[in-house]
């Protein structure tokens, strides 16, 4: 590993993402750094499925992603919060119903 | 050939008599075993001293599964190449307790890399594509444990192969410093490649029952897939006004020594210690 912040700076970040197996979904493992994508597929394969974790992998360029900003936090996430009816456990089932 | 007199670590132990296809056998597990394991302690030295963490890793991982290869070919060399009382040499005995001239490797896996990355690239593409060639041939070997540890390494081999491949595209068509002294570590290895591929009466006399491959039959794929590598990474193949050869009979580099002395010193020094 290099301390040298050149090196570093010229290399771009990515965001790895494996699936663990057939029918679940990719998710996110971590990240690395790569010159392109070929190279950070294989580092992924390196650092992130040593030991059988994954059978599929992406990566995805780091800048390429959109978030969410903590500052927006409250805005975005807060008014779910007393929604209960959103929950299908908030809905009683008649006793009529059956096959469901 | 090494023999077996001199593998003994109690020099002047008379050998009891054995198969001369045993220890012919043991000889040529012992030589590809050697290749690994030298090669697996250049590839550790590159651990914390990569140019970047993920390639720390990726050099580490390739280095374990030459050291994987080297285990399972030591250990079966060590079953054909028994002490002389007649019990197998295990992996360590072979690993640690033999001199300079008993190993068999060739030498350009023994070559240090010095921090120069590209040096370690170059090695590695050639070399793979060598051990590619083999461990695809060798699955089909009549010697059933050397086709077994075939048939797991080639998938191996196949990624180091790989690996150097991407490098060496990218370092010999990327800048003019990065062309330049790819160039320069292709030029300074290419005069150990020859030695791959040199036959001996060894080989040829397990070639006729299908146990070895011969490694002359490797030159043209191999050579190929190189020299295809290197002109799509705008670098040339050298054309060396030397050639190093002695490695498969115990002659060995300056280089070597050194090496030898790191991954032995352990074992020698403290006889029998176990963690």
């Amino acid at each position: 590993m290099s301390a040298d912040p050149g090196t570093q700076r010229d290399w771009p970040l990515w965001e790895v993402f494996v699936r663990s197996r057939r029918g679940l979904s990719h998710g996110h493992v971590g990240s690395l750094h790569a010159p392109d994508a070929e190279m950070a597929l294989r580092n992924a394969r390196d650092i992130y499925t040593r030991r059988q974790e994954g059978v599929s992998i992406w990566v995805v360029p780091a800048e390429a992603i959109s978030a969410s900003s903590p500052d927006e936090k409250d805005a975005f996430f807060d008014p779910a919060a007393d929604k209960v009816y959103r929950h299908p456990t908030f809905y009683t089932v008649p006793d009529g119903v059956k096959h469901l | 050939m090494t023999p077996i007199s001199e593998l003994s670590p109690s020099p002047g132990a008379q050998a009891p008599p054995r198969g001369d296809k045993s220890q012919a056998v043991g000889t040529y597990a012992l030589r590809l075993g050697d290749d690994a394991l030298v090669l697996a302690q250049r590839m550790g030295e590159w651990v914390a001293s990569a140019p970047q963490l993920e390639e720390d890793v990726a050099l580490a991982n390739i280095g374990l599964d030459l050291l994987g290869q080297a285990r399972n070919l030591l250990t079966y060399a060590g079953t054909q190449l028994r002490h002389p009382d007649g019990t197998p040499r295990t992996e360590d005995d072979l690993a640690y307790l033999r001199d300079e001239r008993d190993w068999t490797n060739v030498q350009l896996v023994e070559l240090a890399d010095d921090g120069d990355f590209g040096a370690c690239i170059a090695r590695l593409l050639v070399f793979s594509a060598w051990q590619h060639e083999l461990y695809a041939a060798l699955t089909s070997s009549t010697d059933e444990t050397l086709a077994a540890v075939a048939a797991k390494a080639v998938k191996e081999v196949a990624y180091h192969r790989d690996h150097a491949t991407q490098w060496v595209l990218r370092l010999g068509d990327g800048t003019d410093e990065s062309h330049q002294r790819m160039q320069a570590a292709f030029d300074a290895r290419w005069s150990y490649v020859e030695e791959l591929f040199e036959t001996d009466d060894l080989v040829r006399e397990l070639v006729v029952p299908g146990v070895a491959v011969d490694p002359a039959t490797h030159r043209e794929p191999v050579l190929a897939y190189v020299t295809a590598v290197v002109e799509q990474a705008t670098l040339a193949v050298p054309e060396p006004a030397v050639r190093h050869t002695g490695g498969r009979r115990g002659v060995h580099t300056e280089q070597f020594g050194y090496l030898l002395a790191e991954m032995q010193h352990l074992a020698r020094s403290h006889v029998g210690a176990t963690w």
